[in-house]
């Protein structure tokens, strides 16, 4: 029998496959596909204070394995957030992470504060770095102080493991996720999306209103092992994978670079049912590569 | 809505660079509804990375059929797709259309490739047997789509083929004989004929149905991303779990 248990901060996931943000809603759509009992947690879609109407469209275009997109972080608000969302996912049986997004200090202090009471809320995963909001996002993520600060704030109102999710678009991850330490996060996620725009070559105009959005799907999957590998040769901290993965070798790959947990992404939108193979196929990795339990493979790289 | 591995049971060209692709799956045929689509994968790699959705153009026994124009590298893998295939498809997805109210006609509205939801539709007018006329136009005689539609009046940008004009032109020229007619319209094709439509239906008085289209990744409401202006409340409406298939006084296309 393989261990399966991961643990961030003081919660014990029962095993590493996270739903990535904005991947799987708030868990009722998904849940038509899969038992999601048997997920390590799911990661809500993004809430802030106020809801956000999300960007004009077009929002989403496809590009060569991957897609872009700038949703704008649509999303109810926190207090419909409370009173119609977390009735259902009290039902749901997988853990939940809840994803904050806010534009400023205060506002991002005041969602974990009010959320924290939540029980079936078992961690925070902070936000900062979405690239398709005009403020915060990418301005938050890009700044190591700001990111400590954002990290110190949102610690002291909470008692739940804070999950920093940092973004790909600055030159050392490292540096952002050593503050995010140094601020007393739990874990880090990496990646978020990377910057990424498409024309239409005959009508020369975006194919997403918002001119850029972020890069997702296997494309930015190397991109996410080279930044993994980076944070934790440099920075003691738990991290949580994601970034293309669509198969249970891509999740491994992104285990040996360093991530005790992975996050599934884009893959929901394609096959809302990859999550469980993918555990599958890593317990099974883990038998055949003479692991006992599968936070073994987490930084298990050889680089002579 | 489920996951299908059905199987390809013919597939050929029916317009110019437009397939009928015939499936066998006795579940998804009972489930769906006319209007409804499915998001189905068309490689068996990371290239093309997303699923293409595609109204169901009919649906029958243990049968579900699709309408789809080859207009890129996901469309031409589907074209080559062969008898005995087994495609994933999910579905049925979204809303249909609402053909129980009390017209006494069923107007199709039916622009180039936006014939494909009204194989179904008519199947069920003729079930409930409800009065209705087909209206299909296209660019030329290539580009229009006659397969099984014997009964429907055409036209042509072109004039090749039936009346020189566009679907609309070609109702303009019933609209006096349906007077005294309760009608309805349903409606599928390029946005500036459906935002015509829209118009149309304020100024006769008449419901119109319009079925939309719009670049999605999931079909199932979770990519947010098939965003569409609501006329009726702040903010947008998803096309894949709202829509596809919207009261045309409810969006702003």
């Amino acid at each position: 029998m393989i261990d399966t248990r991961v643990k961030i901060g003081n919660l014990t996931l029962q095993n590493p496959i996270l739903l990535a943000s904005g991947t799987v809603g708030y868990g009722n759509e998904i849940s038509e596909f899969i038992d999601l009992s048997k997920i390590g947690a799911i990661i809500t879609k993004s809430i802030s204070l106020m809801p956000r109407i999300g960007n004009p469209p077009p929002r989403i275009t496809e590009t060569p394995s991957g897609m872009i997109n700038a949703i704008g972080l649509a999303n109810v608000g926190l207090e419909k957030f409370i009173k119609e969302k977390i009735p259902f996912l009290e039902k749901l049986s997988a853990p939940i992470i809840c994803n904050i997004a806010a534009s400023t200090y205060e506002e991002y202090e005041t969602c974990v504060k009010e959320l924290n009471s939540i029980s079936s809320i078992k961690a925070f995963e902070i936000n900062v770095s979405c690239p398709n909001v005009k403020e915060g996002g990418l301005e938050f993520g890009n700044n190591v102080n700001a990111v400590r600060k954002i990290t110190e704030m949102t610690k002291n109102v909470s008692t739940k493991p804070i999950i920093i999710k940092l973004s790909p678009n600055v030159s050392r991850i490292s540096e952002l996720a050593k503050a995010a330490k140094e601020g007393g996060a739990d874990a880090v996620s990496a990646i978020n999306t990377i910057v990424a725009a498409a024309f239409d070559i005959y009508t020369r105009k975006p194919k997403i209103k918002n001119i850029t959005g972020g890069l997702s799907g296997p494309a930015i999957k190397p991109i996410a092992v080279a930044k993994i590998l980076e944070i934790h040769r440099n920075v003691d901290i738990p991290i949580i994978g994601i970034g293309g993965i669509t198969s249970w070798q891509d999740a491994a790959e992104l285990m040996i670079a360093g991530a005790k947990g992975v996050q599934i992404g884009s893959a929901n939108f394609i096959d809302p049912e990859v999550s469980l193979r993918i555990l599958d196929g890593l317990i099974n990795y883990a038998k055949m590569q003479g692991f006992n339990k599968l936070e073994d493979i987490t930084g298990s790289y050889i680089l002579d | 809505m489920k996951d299908y591995q059905a199987k390809v049971v013919s597939i050929f060209p029916v317009a110019k660079n437009i397939y009928y692709l015939l499936l066998e799956s006795r579940e998804l045929a009972s489930v769906s509804n006319p209007g409804q689509f499915c998001n189905i994968k068309v490689s068996d790699s990371n290239y093309p990375f997303l699923r293409r959705p595609f109204s169901i153009a009919d649906s029958f026994d243990d049968k579900v059929a699709f309408l789809f124009k080859v207009v890129g590298e996901g469309t031409l893998l589907l074209s080559k797709k062969k008898e005995g295939d087994l495609l994933s498809v999910l579905g049925p997805l979204g809303n249909s259309f609402f053909y129980n109210d009390d017209f006494e006609v069923g107007i199709i509205l039916a622009g180039g490739l936006g014939i494909a939801p009204f194989y179904f539709l008519r199947r069920k007018f003729i079930e409930m047997k409800k009065s209705y006329l087909i209206f299909i136009g296209a660019k030329d005689n290539e580009m229009l789509v006659k397969y099984e539609f014997n009964e429907a009046i055409f036209a042509t940008d072109l004039g090749d083929f039936g009346i020189k004009g566009t679907a609309l032109d070609a109702f303009a020229l019933y609209k006096e004989k349906l007077k005294d007619k309760k009608i309805k319209i349903f409606a599928c094709g390029p946005n500036a004929m459906l935002q015509e439509i829209k118009k149309l239906s304020e100024t006769l008085n008449v419901k119109a149905e319009l079925s939309l289209e719009g670049p999605m990744a999931c079909g199932f409401g979770i990519c947010q991303g098939c965003a569409i202006k609501a006329a009726d409340r702040e903010g947008y409406y998803l096309i894949c779990k709202d829509g596809p298939i919207f009261d045309s006084s409810k969006v702003i296309i």
